[in-house]
C-alpha cells in the first residue's frame, strides 16, 4: 500500500508540474495531460511494484538464512498475493473514499447531466481494479521469480489496456465489459500459476476431501 | 532453542523490549496545572548480554552466546507480531480521533488558543503568521523541554512522591474533565437529551476504573482502552487548541527533540532511561502503553523481599489455568514469576540442567540483580509504546482530516504513512536493540505525506474523478 502511495504521489508530482506548466483554459490540453498522467501513473505503479519486489526478495533471502530449518515463514507466492492485495486496496481507497464520503450527504446524482449511474459504475470499476491489482500481483512476481518477460508485460499492458478503457467513460461499456473480461482472464491466470487447476476446483465445490 | 520457541512463540528469550515515554508533563488548557505531554522511545535491553550482566561465570556465558545467536532468529521471527501488537492501537486511537473531529463539530471550531501559544495566526501578513507560528512553536517546545528536564531531576533524586502526585493529578484531569466535555460535546452533536445524574454516574465511574486500570492492576486489555482512550482525549485538546501552522511546526520540531533528547548522551530522556535501567525499576505505568503484561507501580518503595517471597510463593499458581501460547497473560497481576510460563521453565531445567529456580539463580541466568525479578521480567514478553507517540500521531491525522482538503485521501495516505514508519522504527528497534525514539521517522512520513497529498495528489485525483478515468 505504502509503495503504491508513493507511486501515487511521484506520478501526481509529475502532473501537476505539467499542468502548472501549461494553460489552464485550453480544455483539450488539460484532458490530454489528465490522460498522460494516468499512462505515467500506470506505468509508476507497475515501476514500484517491481521495485516491491525487489524488496521482499531482500526480504526473504534475509528470514530464509535466519531461519531454522532453511525454509522462510512465508512464501514468495503469498507475499506476490498480499502485495497485490495492497496495491489494489490503496488504489480502490483512494479512487472510492471521497465519494463514499460524498454519497453520504445530500445530493442528487447526475444533475448537470452527467450519468446518473455514477456511484454504481464507480463501485464496480474500484471493484474490478482491486481484483486486477490482487492477480496482476501474483502474476507479475511470477514472471519476475521465474524470469519471464512476458509475463510482466502482459501485465503492464492489461494494466494500460483497463486505465485506457475508462478513458470511454461516461460510455460504461467500452470500460466495465472489458475490464471485466481481463478480470476473468487475469482470474484464470493467476489460478492456474498458483497451482491451481480444473480438477483442484471441481473437488472443492463439491466438498470432497 | 526451538523448543522454547515451539512454546512461548511470543516470548523473545532474553529481549527486553522497552519503550520509555519522554516523561514530559506540561499543561494542557488555560485553567489546569497539569498535561500530560510524552514522547516515547523504545529501549531493548538485553538481558543475556554482558552489559547488563553483572555475574560472569563460565556456562552462564555459554547460555549467554547461545541465547545472542537464536535472539537474532527469534527477533526477526517475532518482530512481526509486534509490529500488529503496536498497528492495532495506534490504529485505534487515530479512527477515534477521526471520527471525532468528522462527526462532533466542537474540536475544528476556534475557540481560542492555548496560553502555551500566545501568538495569534489571525495575522494581515502572511510574514507575520510564520513569525508567530514560529514564536509559538519555540515557547511550546521550551515549556516541553523545561518539564522534560524537572521530571528527569525528578526522578534522578528520588522525589517519587512528587511525580506520582503529578501522574495522577493528570490522569485525573484526563479522565474526568476532559472526558466530562467529550461527552457533552458528542451529547450534543446528536441532539441526545441527557441529565447530570446519569452524566455523573457515567463519568464517576469512567474515570474511577480509568484510574484504578491505569496506576494499579486491572485487565490488560481495559487499561490498554483506557490508554487509548485517553491518548485521544489529548489529542482531540491539541487538535482543538493548536492554530493550524504552529500545530505542523510542533510536529516537526517535536520529532527533533525526540531524536535529540533520546539519542544524545546527555538529552534528558536518555539519563531517563538510563537511571531506570541502574536501578532497574519500571518507568510510570501511566505514561506507557504495553501491549502484553500490566505493570505493577513498583518503584524504590517495594521492599525487594517481599517481591522474592511473592514471586516463589504465586510461580506454582499463576500460569496452571493459563494456555501456554496465551499471548496476553493479563489477569494476574501476580505474573511475579517473572513472566515464564511452567513451559518454559521446565524447558530451561531441561536445557541447562535443573536449577533450583531462586531468584537468585533466575538473576544469574537472565544476567539481572535479584530485585528486579517482578518489575524487570513483565517487559521482557511486549513491545512498548509511549503514550505520547499515540498523542501525536493522533495529532497529525486528526489534523489531516480536519483542514484538509483532500479531506479523506490525506488522511488516509497519513494513516499510511505513520504505520509505514513504526514499523521502521521497529525495524530498527530490532536492530539496535535499545531505546529508540517513534516519533521522528513517523512523523516526517507523515508530514511528507500531508503536503504531498493535499497539494499534489488531491487536484489529480480530483480531476481522475470528475471525469472518471481510473489509474
Amino acid at each position: 500500500a505504502f509503495f503504491w502511495l508513493v507511486s501515487l504521489l511521484l506520478s501526481s508530482l509529475i502532473w501537476f508540474i505539467a499542468v502548472k506548466a501549461s494553460d489552464p483554459q485550453d480544455e483539450p490540453l488539460q484532458k490530454g495531460l489528465l490522460i498522460f498522467g494516468v499512462m505515467f501513473s500506470v506505468l509508476l505503479q507497475e515501476a514500484f511494484r517491481f521495485l516491491y519486489y525487489k524488496l521482499l526478495r531482500k526480504a526473504i533471502e534475509g528470514l530464509v538464512a535466519l531461519s531454522e530449518d532453511g525454509c522462510s515463514p512465508i512464501s514468495i507466492q503469498q507475499m506476490a498475493y498480499v502485495a497485490g492485495v495492497g496495491f489494489g486496496l490503496m488504489s480502490g481507497a483512494f479512487s472510492m473514499i471521497n465519494l463514499l464520503a460524498d454519497a453520504i450527504g445530500p445530493g442528487t446524482v447526475g444533475i448537470h447531466g452527467d450519468s446518473q449511474l455514477y456511484f454504481l459504475t464507480s463501485a464496480f470499476m474500484t471493484m474490478v481494479l482491486i481484483f486486477l491489482h490482487t492477480f496482476w500481483g501474483i502474476l507479475f512476481f511470477h514472471g519476475c521469480e521465474h524470469r519471464r518477460w512476458w509475463e510482466i508485460t502482459a501485465v503492464v499492458v492489461m494494466h494500460l489496456a483497463v486505465s485506457g478503457s475508462t478513458f470511454c467513460n461516461p460510455l460504461y461499456v467500452g470500460s466495465l465489459v472489458p475490464s471485466y473480461l481481463l478480470m476473468a482472464t487475469a482470474a484464470v491466470w493467476a489460478y492456474l500459476l498458483s497451482g491451481g487447476s480444473a480438477q483442484n476446483l471441481r473437488r472443492f465445490l463439491l466438498c470432497k476431501s | 532453542m526451538t523448543e522454547l520457541s515451539a512454546h512461548l512463540p511470543q516470548f523473545q528469550h532474553g529481549q527486553l523490549t522497552e519503550n520509555f515515554p519522554d516523561n514530559h508533563l506540561s499543561n494542557t488548557n488555560d485553567n489546569s496545572e497539569r498535561r500530560r505531554h510524552d514522547n516515547s522511545e523504545r529501549r531493548r535491553n538485553d538481558n543475556p548480554e554482558s552489559e547488563t550482566n553483572e555475574q560472569p561465570q563460565n556456562n552462564i556465558q555459554q547460555v549467554v552466546e547461545q541465547d545472542e545467536e537464536e535472539d537474532e532468529e527469534l527477533t526477526l521471527k517475532y518482530g512481526a507480531k509486534h509490529v500488529i501488537m503496536l498497528f492495532v492501537p495506534v490504529t485505534l486511537c487515530m479512527v477515534v480521533v477521526v471520527a471525532t473531529i468528522k462527526s462532533v463539530s466542537f474540536y475544528t471550531r476556534k475557540d481560542g488558543q492555548l496560553i502555551y501559544t500566545p501568538f495569534t495566526e489571525e495575522t494581515e501578513t502572511v510574514g507575520q503568521r510564520a513569525l508567530n507560528s514560529i514564536l509559538n512553536a519555540a515557547i511550546m517546545i521550551s515549556v516541553i523541554i523545561v518539564m522534560t528536564i524537572l521530571l528527569v531531576v525528578l526522578y534522578k533524586y528520588r522525589c517519587y512522591k512528587v511525580i506520582h502526585g503529578w501522574l495522577i493529578i493528570s490522569s485525573l484531569l484526563l479522565l474526568f474533565f476532559f472526558s466530562f466535555i467529550y461527552l457533552g460535546e458528542v451529547f450534543k452533536t446528536y441532539n441526545v437529551a441527557m441529565d447530570y445524574i446519569t452524566v455523573a454516574l457515567m463519568i464517576w465511574n469512567f474515570g474511577v476504573v480509568g484510574m484504578i486500570c491505569i496506576h494499579w492492576k486491572g485487565p490488560l486489555r481495559l487499561q490498554q482502552a483506557y490508554l487509548i482512550m485517553i491518548s485521544a482525549l489529548m489529542a482531540l485538546v491539541f487538535i482543538k487548541y493548536l492554530p493550524e501552522w504552529t500545530a505542523w511546526l510542533i510536529l516537526a520540531v517535536i520529532s527533533v527533540y525526540d531524536l535529540v533528547a533520546v539519542l544524545c548522551p546527555k538529552g534528558p530522556l536518555r539519563m531517563l532511561v538510563e537511571t531506570a535501567q541502574e536501578r532497574n525499576e519500571t518507568l510510570f505505568p501511566a505514561l506507557i502503553y504495553s501491549s502484553t503484561m500490566i505493570w505493577l507501580v513498583n518503584m524504590a518503595e517495594e521492599d525487594p523481599e517481599a517481591q522474592k517471597g511473592r514471586s516463589k510463593a504465586s510461580k506454582n499458581s499463576t500460569y496452571d489455568k493459563q494456555a501456554p501460547a496465551n499471548q496476553t497473560q493479563n489477569e494476574d497481576a501476580e505474573a511475579d514469576d517473572g513472566g515464564f510460563s511452567q513451559e518454559w521453565q521446565q524447558q530451561r531445567d531441561n536445557r541447562i540442567g535443573p536449577i533450583e529456580s531462586t531468584p537468585e539463580s533466575r538473576a544469574a541466568v537472565q544476567g539481572l540483580p535479584s530485585n528486579s525479578q517482578t518489575s524487570e521480567d513483565p517487559e521482557e514478553r511486549g513491545v512498548k509504546l509511549g503514550l505520547g507517540d499515540f498523542i501525536f500521531y493522533s495529532v497529525l491525522v486528526g489534523k489531516a482530516s480536519a483542514t484538509a482538503s483532500g479531506d479523506w485521501n490525506t488522511t488516509l495516505a497519513c494513516f499510511v504513512a505513520i504505520l509505514i514508519g513504526l514499523c521502521l522504527t521497529l525495524l530498527l528497534l530490532a536492530i539496535f536493540k535499545k531505546a529508540l525514539p517513534a516519533l521522528p521517522i513517523s512523523i516526517t512520513f507523515g508530514l511528507v505525506f500531508y503536503f504531498a497529498t493535499d497539494n499534489l495528489v488531491q487536484p489529480f485525483m480530483d480531476q481522475l474523478a470528475f471525469h472518471q478515468f481510473y489509474i
